[in-house]
Protein backbone atom coordinates (compact mmCIF):
# COMPACT_ATOMS: atom_id res chain seq x y z
CA UNK A 1 0.00 0.00 0.00
CA UNK A 2 2.72 2.43 1.01
CA UNK A 3 4.35 1.94 -2.33
CA UNK A 4 1.37 3.14 -4.35
CA UNK A 5 1.05 6.12 -1.99
CA UNK A 6 4.71 6.97 -2.48
CA UNK A 7 4.55 7.08 -6.26
CA UNK A 8 1.31 9.03 -6.31
CA UNK A 9 2.84 11.61 -4.01
CA UNK A 10 5.95 11.75 -6.19
CA UNK A 11 3.66 12.58 -9.10
CA UNK A 12 1.41 15.10 -7.36
CA UNK A 13 4.09 17.02 -5.51
CA UNK A 14 5.68 17.83 -8.86
CA UNK A 15 2.43 19.16 -10.30
CA UNK A 16 2.32 22.89 -10.97
CA UNK A 17 -1.13 23.25 -9.43
CA UNK A 18 -0.04 21.93 -6.05
CA UNK A 19 3.10 24.07 -6.07
CA UNK A 20 1.01 27.13 -6.99
CA UNK A 21 -1.38 26.28 -4.13
CA UNK A 22 1.52 26.10 -1.68
CA UNK A 23 2.99 29.38 -2.89
CA UNK A 24 -0.39 31.11 -2.81
CA UNK A 25 -1.01 30.00 0.77
CA UNK A 26 2.42 31.11 1.86
CA UNK A 27 2.23 34.52 0.18
CA UNK A 28 -1.25 35.10 1.64
CA UNK A 29 -0.13 34.01 5.08
CA UNK A 30 2.95 36.20 5.20
CA UNK A 31 1.26 39.25 3.74
CA UNK A 32 -1.71 39.09 6.12
CA UNK A 33 0.47 38.71 9.20
CA UNK A 34 2.72 41.51 7.98
CA UNK A 35 -0.19 43.87 7.35
CA UNK A 36 -1.56 43.62 10.85
CA UNK A 37 0.28 44.00 14.13
CA UNK A 38 -2.42 42.05 15.91
CA UNK A 39 -1.79 38.42 14.97
CA UNK A 40 -5.13 37.29 16.36
CA UNK A 41 -6.87 39.61 13.91
CA UNK A 42 -4.58 38.34 11.19
CA UNK A 43 -5.59 34.79 11.97
CA UNK A 44 -9.25 35.70 11.49
CA UNK A 45 -8.55 37.29 8.10
CA UNK A 46 -6.57 34.24 7.12
CA UNK A 47 -9.40 32.01 8.35
CA UNK A 48 -11.87 33.59 5.95
CA UNK A 49 -9.54 32.97 3.03
CA UNK A 50 -8.69 29.41 4.08
CA UNK A 51 -12.32 28.42 4.48
CA UNK A 52 -12.90 29.30 0.82
CA UNK A 53 -9.66 28.21 -0.76
CA UNK A 54 -8.92 24.88 0.92
CA UNK A 55 -12.26 23.22 0.04
CA UNK A 56 -12.15 24.63 -3.48
CA UNK A 57 -8.64 23.43 -4.27
CA UNK A 58 -9.16 20.00 -2.68
CA UNK A 59 -12.45 19.42 -4.49
CA UNK A 60 -11.35 20.56 -7.92
CA UNK A 61 -7.82 19.17 -7.83
CA UNK A 62 -8.80 15.74 -6.50
CA UNK A 63 -11.68 15.46 -8.99
CA UNK A 64 -9.52 16.37 -11.98
CA UNK A 65 -6.75 14.10 -10.72
CA UNK A 66 -9.04 11.09 -10.57
CA UNK A 67 -10.53 11.68 -14.00
CA UNK A 68 -7.13 12.32 -15.57
CA UNK A 69 -5.78 9.15 -14.00
CA UNK A 70 -8.73 6.98 -14.99
CA UNK A 71 -6.75 4.99 -17.58
CA UNK A 72 -3.87 4.57 -15.15
CA UNK A 73 -6.24 3.48 -12.39
CA UNK A 74 -7.63 0.92 -14.85
CA UNK A 75 -4.15 -0.39 -15.50
CA UNK A 76 -3.54 -0.63 -11.77
CA UNK A 77 -6.74 -2.60 -11.24
CA UNK A 78 -5.34 -5.14 -13.72
CA UNK A 79 -2.52 -5.77 -11.25
CA UNK A 80 -2.91 -8.20 -8.37
CA UNK A 81 -4.17 -5.67 -5.80
CA UNK A 82 -7.62 -5.32 -4.34
CA UNK A 83 -9.74 -2.39 -5.38
CA UNK A 84 -10.10 -1.32 -1.77
CA UNK A 85 -6.37 -1.14 -1.27
CA UNK A 86 -5.96 0.68 -4.56
CA UNK A 87 -8.51 3.43 -3.93
CA UNK A 88 -7.45 3.99 -0.32
CA UNK A 89 -3.84 4.26 -1.47
CA UNK A 90 -4.74 6.79 -4.13
CA UNK A 91 -6.79 8.72 -1.59
CA UNK A 92 -3.90 8.68 0.86
CA UNK A 93 -1.52 9.85 -1.83
CA UNK A 94 -3.71 12.78 -2.87
CA UNK A 95 -4.61 13.77 0.69
CA UNK A 96 -1.04 13.57 1.99
CA UNK A 97 0.23 15.73 -0.86
CA UNK A 98 -2.44 18.39 -0.36
CA UNK A 99 -1.92 18.30 3.42
CA UNK A 100 1.81 18.71 2.95
CA UNK A 101 1.26 21.71 0.67
CA UNK A 102 -1.11 23.24 3.24
CA UNK A 103 1.20 22.55 6.17
CA UNK A 104 4.18 24.15 4.48
CA UNK A 105 2.23 27.02 2.93
CA UNK A 106 0.29 28.04 6.04
CA UNK A 107 2.34 26.32 8.72
CA UNK A 108 5.44 28.39 8.09
CA UNK A 109 3.78 31.81 8.56
CA UNK A 110 1.85 30.52 11.57
CA UNK A 111 4.97 29.07 13.13
CA UNK A 112 6.70 32.42 12.75
CA UNK A 113 3.85 34.71 13.85
CA UNK A 114 1.53 32.81 16.21
CA UNK A 115 3.20 29.62 17.42
CA UNK A 116 0.54 28.92 20.08
CA UNK A 117 -2.49 26.71 20.72
CA UNK A 118 -4.73 28.80 18.45
CA UNK A 119 -2.23 28.50 15.62
CA UNK A 120 -2.13 24.75 16.16
CA UNK A 121 -5.93 24.48 16.10
CA UNK A 122 -5.91 26.54 12.91
CA UNK A 123 -3.58 24.09 11.22
CA UNK A 124 -5.60 21.16 12.50
CA UNK A 125 -8.81 22.64 11.11
CA UNK A 126 -7.13 23.17 7.73
CA UNK A 127 -5.92 19.58 7.62
CA UNK A 128 -9.36 18.24 8.56
CA UNK A 129 -10.95 20.34 5.81
CA UNK A 130 -8.40 18.97 3.34
CA UNK A 131 -9.30 15.41 4.31
CA UNK A 132 -13.04 16.04 4.22
CA UNK A 133 -13.20 17.78 0.87
CA UNK A 134 -10.80 15.36 -0.77
CA UNK A 135 -13.01 12.46 0.29
CA UNK A 136 -16.09 14.31 -0.95
CA UNK A 137 -14.27 14.84 -4.25
CA UNK A 138 -13.46 11.11 -4.42
CA UNK A 139 -17.05 10.23 -3.71
CA UNK A 140 -18.29 12.69 -6.33
CA UNK A 141 -15.95 11.49 -9.04
CA UNK A 142 -16.52 7.81 -8.36
CA UNK A 143 -20.28 8.25 -8.58
CA UNK A 144 -20.24 10.38 -11.75
CA UNK A 145 -19.20 8.98 -15.09
CA UNK A 146 -17.63 11.82 -17.02
CA UNK A 147 -15.22 14.57 -16.17
CA UNK A 148 -17.52 17.52 -16.90
CA UNK A 149 -20.21 16.14 -14.61
CA UNK A 150 -17.61 15.34 -11.97
CA UNK A 151 -16.26 18.89 -11.94
CA UNK A 152 -19.84 20.19 -11.89
CA UNK A 153 -20.55 18.12 -8.79
CA UNK A 154 -17.33 19.34 -7.17
CA UNK A 155 -18.20 22.99 -7.79
CA UNK A 156 -21.70 22.45 -6.49
CA UNK A 157 -20.40 20.84 -3.28
CA UNK A 158 -18.10 23.81 -2.81
CA UNK A 159 -20.82 26.40 -3.45
CA UNK A 160 -23.22 24.56 -1.21
CA UNK A 161 -20.99 24.33 1.83
CA UNK A 162 -19.26 27.69 1.58
CA UNK A 163 -22.14 29.93 0.47
CA UNK A 164 -25.55 28.33 -0.02
CA UNK A 165 -25.75 26.51 3.29
CA UNK A 166 -25.13 29.59 5.40
CA UNK A 167 -27.62 31.51 3.30
CA UNK A 168 -30.26 28.87 3.97
CA UNK A 169 -29.53 28.95 7.70
CA UNK A 170 -29.82 32.74 7.68
CA UNK A 171 -33.16 32.50 5.91
CA UNK A 172 -34.33 30.02 8.51
CA UNK A 173 -33.23 32.34 11.31
CA UNK A 174 -35.20 35.26 9.88
CA UNK A 175 -38.26 33.17 9.21
CA UNK A 176 -38.39 31.53 12.61
CA UNK A 177 -36.76 34.28 14.67
CA UNK A 178 -39.69 34.36 17.07
CA UNK A 179 -39.25 30.73 18.07
CA UNK A 180 -36.54 29.08 20.20
CA UNK A 181 -34.54 27.73 17.29
CA UNK A 182 -31.10 27.73 18.92
CA UNK A 183 -30.86 24.00 19.29
CA UNK A 184 -32.12 22.98 15.86
CA UNK A 185 -29.83 25.61 14.41
CA UNK A 186 -26.88 24.15 16.25
CA UNK A 187 -27.69 20.69 15.00
CA UNK A 188 -28.05 22.01 11.46
CA UNK A 189 -24.63 23.61 11.72
CA UNK A 190 -23.00 20.26 12.28
CA UNK A 191 -24.09 19.30 8.78
CA UNK A 192 -21.62 21.78 7.38
CA UNK A 193 -17.91 21.02 7.90
CA UNK A 194 -16.90 24.54 6.83
CA UNK A 195 -19.01 26.11 9.58
CA UNK A 196 -17.65 23.60 12.07
CA UNK A 197 -14.07 24.47 11.17
CA UNK A 198 -14.89 28.17 11.52
CA UNK A 199 -16.43 27.64 14.97
CA UNK A 200 -13.56 25.42 16.03
CA UNK A 201 -11.08 28.18 15.37
CA UNK A 202 -13.20 31.05 16.62
CA UNK A 203 -13.87 29.56 20.05
CA UNK A 204 -10.12 29.53 20.48
CA UNK A 205 -9.58 33.20 19.72
CA UNK A 206 -10.32 36.40 21.64
CA UNK A 207 -13.15 36.99 19.23
CA UNK A 208 -15.32 34.28 20.71
CA UNK A 209 -17.71 36.94 21.97
CA UNK A 210 -18.18 38.53 18.55
CA UNK A 211 -18.39 35.46 16.47
CA UNK A 212 -22.00 35.35 15.57
CA UNK A 213 -24.98 33.32 16.34
CA UNK A 214 -24.16 29.66 15.88
CA UNK A 215 -20.66 29.99 17.25
CA UNK A 216 -21.93 31.65 20.40
CA UNK A 217 -24.40 28.83 20.81
CA UNK A 218 -21.70 26.23 20.60
CA UNK A 219 -19.73 28.10 23.19
CA UNK A 220 -22.67 28.38 25.53
CA UNK A 221 -23.92 24.82 25.21
CA UNK A 222 -20.71 22.95 25.08
CA UNK A 223 -18.10 25.07 26.76
CA UNK A 224 -14.74 25.44 25.12
CA UNK A 225 -13.11 22.06 25.68
CA UNK A 226 -16.17 19.92 25.33
CA UNK A 227 -17.10 21.95 22.27
CA UNK A 228 -13.71 21.34 20.71
CA UNK A 229 -13.93 17.61 21.19
CA UNK A 230 -17.49 17.43 19.87
CA UNK A 231 -16.58 19.42 16.78
CA UNK A 232 -13.49 17.29 16.16
CA UNK A 233 -15.57 14.13 16.43
CA UNK A 234 -18.16 15.42 13.99
CA UNK A 235 -15.41 16.45 11.59
CA UNK A 236 -13.97 12.94 11.84
CA UNK A 237 -17.35 11.53 10.89
CA UNK A 238 -17.29 13.89 7.91
CA UNK A 239 -14.05 12.25 6.82
CA UNK A 240 -14.92 8.63 7.52
CA UNK A 241 -18.43 8.41 6.09
CA UNK A 242 -17.77 9.82 2.59
CA UNK A 243 -14.55 7.81 2.34
CA UNK A 244 -16.30 4.60 3.28
CA UNK A 245 -19.10 5.19 0.79
CA UNK A 246 -16.55 6.09 -1.89
CA UNK A 247 -14.57 2.88 -1.27
CA UNK A 248 -17.73 0.80 -1.37
CA UNK A 249 -18.89 2.43 -4.61
CA UNK A 250 -15.46 2.00 -6.18
CA UNK A 251 -15.42 -1.71 -5.43
CA UNK A 252 -18.64 -2.13 -7.38
CA UNK A 253 -17.80 0.26 -10.20
CA UNK A 254 -17.32 -0.75 -13.83
CA UNK A 255 -14.14 0.87 -15.06
CA UNK B 1 -6.82 -21.05 -18.99
CA UNK B 2 -9.86 -18.82 -19.08
CA UNK B 3 -13.42 -20.06 -18.90
CA UNK B 4 -16.52 -17.90 -18.91
CA UNK B 5 -19.93 -19.40 -18.27
CA UNK B 6 -23.01 -17.48 -19.36
CA UNK B 7 -21.79 -14.02 -18.50
CA UNK B 8 -24.18 -11.13 -19.00
CA UNK B 9 -23.51 -7.43 -18.78
CA UNK B 10 -25.74 -4.44 -19.39
CA UNK B 11 -24.91 -0.76 -19.40
CA UNK B 12 -28.19 0.98 -18.74
CA UNK B 13 -30.57 -0.51 -21.30
CA UNK B 14 -27.85 -1.74 -23.59
CA UNK B 15 -26.94 -5.41 -23.33
CA UNK B 16 -23.23 -5.47 -24.02
CA UNK B 17 -22.57 -9.14 -23.32
CA UNK B 18 -25.28 -11.73 -23.90
CA UNK B 19 -24.75 -15.14 -22.32
CA UNK B 20 -21.13 -15.44 -23.33
CA UNK B 21 -19.63 -18.87 -22.70
CA UNK B 22 -16.11 -19.31 -23.92
CA UNK B 23 -13.31 -21.65 -22.99
CA UNK B 24 -9.75 -20.72 -23.81
CA UNK B 25 -6.96 -23.22 -23.23
CA UNK B 26 -3.32 -22.54 -22.55
CA UNK B 27 -1.00 -22.77 -25.50
CA UNK B 28 -3.34 -20.97 -27.84
CA UNK B 29 -3.40 -17.57 -29.38
CA UNK B 30 -6.82 -16.07 -29.84
CA UNK B 31 -7.98 -13.15 -31.94
CA UNK B 32 -10.99 -11.34 -30.51
CA UNK B 33 -12.74 -9.73 -33.44
CA UNK B 34 -15.92 -7.83 -34.08
CA UNK B 35 -17.19 -4.41 -35.14
CA UNK B 36 -17.05 -1.42 -32.82
CA UNK B 37 -19.26 -1.72 -29.74
CA UNK B 38 -19.60 -5.46 -30.13
CA UNK B 39 -18.42 -6.19 -26.60
CA UNK B 40 -14.79 -7.11 -27.14
CA UNK B 41 -13.32 -4.67 -24.65
CA UNK B 42 -16.09 -5.35 -22.14
CA UNK B 43 -15.28 -9.05 -22.39
CA UNK B 44 -11.60 -8.41 -21.75
CA UNK B 45 -12.40 -6.08 -18.89
CA UNK B 46 -14.68 -8.68 -17.34
CA UNK B 47 -11.85 -11.21 -17.37
CA UNK B 48 -9.60 -8.64 -15.72
CA UNK B 49 -12.19 -7.84 -13.06
CA UNK B 50 -12.60 -4.24 -14.19
CA UNK B 51 -16.17 -4.74 -15.30
CA UNK B 52 -18.39 -6.82 -13.04
CA UNK B 53 -20.89 -8.92 -14.99
CA UNK B 54 -24.43 -9.16 -13.61
CA UNK B 55 -24.53 -12.91 -13.91
CA UNK B 56 -22.32 -15.80 -14.91
CA UNK B 57 -19.01 -17.15 -13.76
CA UNK B 58 -15.50 -16.41 -14.92
CA UNK B 59 -12.73 -18.84 -14.08
CA UNK B 60 -9.07 -18.19 -14.60
CA UNK B 61 -6.94 -21.31 -14.18
CA UNK B 62 -9.92 -23.04 -12.61
CA UNK B 63 -10.53 -20.52 -9.83
CA UNK B 64 -13.56 -18.27 -9.75
CA UNK B 65 -12.33 -14.68 -10.03
CA UNK B 66 -15.15 -13.28 -7.96
CA UNK B 67 -13.71 -11.79 -4.76
CA UNK B 68 -10.21 -12.80 -5.76
CA UNK B 69 -7.36 -10.48 -6.71
CA UNK B 70 -4.34 -12.75 -6.73
CA UNK B 71 -5.30 -14.43 -10.01
CA UNK B 72 -4.29 -11.24 -11.82
CA UNK B 73 -0.64 -11.99 -11.08
CA UNK B 74 -0.92 -14.52 -13.90
CA UNK B 75 -2.19 -11.97 -16.41
CA UNK B 76 -0.33 -9.33 -18.36
CA UNK B 77 -2.57 -6.65 -19.82
CA UNK B 78 -1.86 -4.02 -22.41
CA UNK B 79 -4.70 -1.50 -22.59
CA UNK B 80 -5.98 0.16 -25.73
CA UNK B 81 -5.15 3.65 -24.45
CA UNK B 82 -2.23 3.96 -22.10
CA UNK B 83 -2.24 7.16 -20.08
CA UNK B 84 0.08 7.59 -17.15
CA UNK B 85 0.53 10.19 -14.41
CA UNK B 86 2.06 13.20 -16.13
CA UNK B 87 4.80 14.01 -13.69
CA UNK B 88 6.19 10.52 -13.30
CA UNK B 89 9.03 9.53 -15.55
CA UNK B 90 9.16 6.22 -17.40
CA UNK B 91 11.52 4.70 -14.84
CA UNK B 92 9.16 5.50 -11.98
CA UNK B 93 6.19 3.92 -13.75
CA UNK B 94 8.18 0.71 -14.12
CA UNK B 95 9.39 0.90 -10.51
CA UNK B 96 5.85 1.41 -9.27
CA UNK B 97 4.37 -1.58 -11.08
CA UNK B 98 7.40 -3.70 -10.19
CA UNK B 99 6.95 -2.74 -6.54
CA UNK B 100 3.35 -3.90 -6.73
CA UNK B 101 4.36 -7.29 -8.10
CA UNK B 102 7.62 -7.68 -6.27
CA UNK B 103 7.33 -11.42 -5.69
CA UNK B 104 7.35 -11.94 -9.47
CA UNK B 105 10.40 -9.80 -10.06
CA UNK B 106 13.13 -12.40 -9.68
CA UNK B 107 12.41 -13.74 -13.13
CA UNK B 108 11.41 -10.59 -14.96
CA UNK B 109 11.26 -10.61 -18.73
CA UNK B 110 13.13 -7.58 -20.05
CA UNK B 111 13.27 -8.63 -23.71
CA UNK B 112 10.92 -5.88 -24.85
CA UNK B 113 12.55 -3.29 -22.61
CA UNK B 114 15.84 -4.02 -24.34
CA UNK B 115 14.34 -4.28 -27.81
CA UNK B 116 12.60 -0.90 -27.48
CA UNK B 117 15.72 0.53 -25.81
CA UNK B 118 13.56 1.77 -22.93
CA UNK B 119 16.35 2.19 -20.41
CA UNK B 120 17.82 5.06 -22.40
CA UNK B 121 14.60 7.10 -22.01
CA UNK B 122 13.83 6.18 -18.39
CA UNK B 123 14.28 9.80 -17.32
CA UNK B 124 11.60 11.19 -19.68
CA UNK B 125 8.38 12.49 -18.13
CA UNK B 126 5.22 10.59 -19.07
CA UNK B 127 3.47 13.87 -19.88
CA UNK B 128 5.94 14.61 -22.68
CA UNK B 129 5.74 11.23 -24.40
CA UNK B 130 4.09 10.53 -27.74
CA UNK B 131 1.23 8.07 -27.96
CA UNK B 132 3.48 5.48 -29.56
CA UNK B 133 6.06 5.64 -26.78
CA UNK B 134 3.37 5.26 -24.13
CA UNK B 135 2.12 2.27 -26.08
CA UNK B 136 5.62 0.78 -25.85
CA UNK B 137 5.63 1.32 -22.09
CA UNK B 138 2.30 -0.52 -21.86
CA UNK B 139 3.63 -3.37 -23.99
CA UNK B 140 6.75 -3.77 -21.84
CA UNK B 141 4.62 -3.84 -18.69
CA UNK B 142 2.34 -6.53 -20.11
CA UNK B 143 5.21 -8.95 -20.73
CA UNK B 144 7.42 -7.97 -17.80
CA UNK B 145 6.23 -10.53 -15.28
CA UNK B 146 6.19 -13.57 -17.56
CA UNK B 147 2.43 -14.01 -17.13
CA UNK B 148 0.74 -17.20 -18.28
CA UNK B 149 -2.02 -15.17 -19.91
CA UNK B 150 -1.33 -12.11 -22.04
CA UNK B 151 -4.15 -9.80 -23.09
CA UNK B 152 -3.43 -7.20 -25.75
CA UNK B 153 -6.10 -4.65 -26.65
CA UNK B 154 -5.25 -3.07 -30.01
CA UNK B 155 -1.54 -3.55 -29.40
CA UNK B 156 -0.10 -2.06 -32.56
CA UNK B 157 -2.34 1.00 -32.91
CA UNK B 158 0.02 3.97 -32.85
CA UNK B 159 3.24 1.98 -33.03
CA UNK B 160 5.72 2.62 -35.83
CA UNK B 161 6.28 -0.32 -38.25
CA UNK B 162 9.59 -1.32 -36.72
CA UNK B 163 8.26 -1.38 -33.16
CA UNK B 164 5.10 -3.18 -34.12
CA UNK B 165 7.27 -5.82 -35.83
CA UNK B 166 9.26 -6.20 -32.58
CA UNK B 167 6.05 -6.59 -30.63
CA UNK B 168 4.69 -9.16 -33.07
CA UNK B 169 7.89 -11.17 -32.84
CA UNK B 170 7.55 -11.12 -29.06
CA UNK B 171 3.96 -12.34 -29.28
CA UNK B 172 5.08 -15.18 -31.56
CA UNK B 173 7.83 -16.19 -29.14
CA UNK B 174 5.44 -16.24 -26.21
CA UNK B 175 2.88 -18.16 -28.23
CA UNK B 176 5.50 -20.84 -28.81
CA UNK B 177 6.25 -20.82 -25.09
CA UNK B 178 2.77 -22.19 -24.45
CA UNK B 179 1.11 -19.02 -23.21
CA UNK B 180 -2.49 -18.06 -23.71
CA UNK B 181 -2.58 -14.88 -25.76
CA UNK B 182 -5.67 -12.82 -26.49
CA UNK B 183 -5.44 -10.05 -29.09
CA UNK B 184 -8.05 -7.64 -30.32
CA UNK B 185 -7.27 -5.74 -33.45
CA UNK B 186 -8.98 -4.10 -36.38
CA UNK B 187 -5.96 -4.65 -38.57
CA UNK B 188 -6.70 -8.20 -39.63
CA UNK B 189 -3.66 -8.59 -41.85
CA UNK B 190 -1.27 -8.37 -38.93
CA UNK B 191 -2.94 -11.30 -37.18
CA UNK B 192 -1.98 -13.83 -39.84
CA UNK B 193 1.04 -15.36 -38.16
CA UNK B 194 -0.07 -14.60 -34.64
CA UNK B 195 -3.34 -16.37 -33.98
CA UNK B 196 -4.56 -19.94 -33.95
CA UNK B 197 -8.19 -19.32 -32.97
CA UNK B 198 -10.75 -16.67 -33.78
CA UNK B 199 -13.59 -15.41 -31.67
CA UNK B 200 -16.12 -13.17 -33.33
CA UNK B 201 -18.49 -10.94 -31.42
CA UNK B 202 -21.47 -9.06 -32.79
CA UNK B 203 -23.75 -6.84 -30.73
CA UNK B 204 -22.75 -8.57 -27.54
CA UNK B 205 -23.29 -12.05 -28.87
CA UNK B 206 -20.73 -14.71 -29.59
CA UNK B 207 -21.05 -15.42 -33.32
CA UNK B 208 -18.40 -18.09 -33.48
CA UNK B 209 -15.31 -19.41 -31.76
CA UNK B 210 -13.28 -21.64 -34.06
CA UNK B 211 -9.78 -22.71 -34.91
CA UNK B 212 -8.25 -20.72 -37.73
CA UNK B 213 -7.48 -23.89 -39.69
CA UNK B 214 -11.09 -24.92 -39.51
CA UNK B 215 -12.22 -21.54 -40.82
CA UNK B 216 -9.64 -21.68 -43.57
CA UNK B 217 -10.99 -25.05 -44.71
CA UNK B 218 -14.55 -23.83 -44.46
CA UNK B 219 -13.96 -20.73 -46.60
CA UNK B 220 -11.12 -21.92 -48.78
CA UNK B 221 -9.21 -18.71 -48.00
CA UNK B 222 -5.82 -18.40 -46.37
CA UNK B 223 -5.39 -14.99 -44.77
CA UNK B 224 -7.35 -13.93 -41.72
CA UNK B 225 -8.82 -10.88 -43.42
CA UNK B 226 -10.09 -12.91 -46.39
CA UNK B 227 -11.48 -15.58 -44.09
CA UNK B 228 -13.41 -13.05 -42.04
CA UNK B 229 -14.76 -11.09 -44.99
CA UNK B 230 -15.92 -14.29 -46.67
CA UNK B 231 -17.75 -15.44 -43.56
CA UNK B 232 -19.40 -12.06 -43.09
CA UNK B 233 -20.50 -11.96 -46.73
CA UNK B 234 -21.98 -15.46 -46.51
CA UNK B 235 -23.81 -14.48 -43.36
CA UNK B 236 -25.34 -11.43 -44.96
CA UNK B 237 -26.64 -13.32 -47.96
Amino acid sequence: MNKIVKYIMLDILKSKVVIAYLVFLMVTGFSIFNLDENTSKGLISLLNIILFIVPLVCLIYATIYIFNSSEFIELLTAQPVSRKKLITSIYAGVVLSLTLAFLIGIGLPILLFTPDATGFIFLLAGILLTLIFTSLAFLGSIVTKDKAKGIGVAIFIWLFFTILYDGLLLLLMFQFGDYPIEKPLMILTTFNPVDLARILILIHTDYAALMGYTGALFNEFLGSQKGTITILLILLIWIIVPTMIAVRKFRKKDL
Amino acid sequence: MIETININKTFGKLRVLKDISIKLENNSSVALLGPNASGKTTFIKSVLGMVLPESGTIKVNNTDIKNDDSYRSQIGYMPQIGRYPENMNIGQVFEMIMDMRKEQMNHADTDLLDAFNMKSIFHKRMGTLSGGTRQKVSACLAFLFRPKIIILDEPTAGLDPLSSEILKEKVKTEKNNGKLIIITSHILSELDELVSEIIFFREGELMFHKKLEELQLQTGEKSVSKVITTILKNNNE
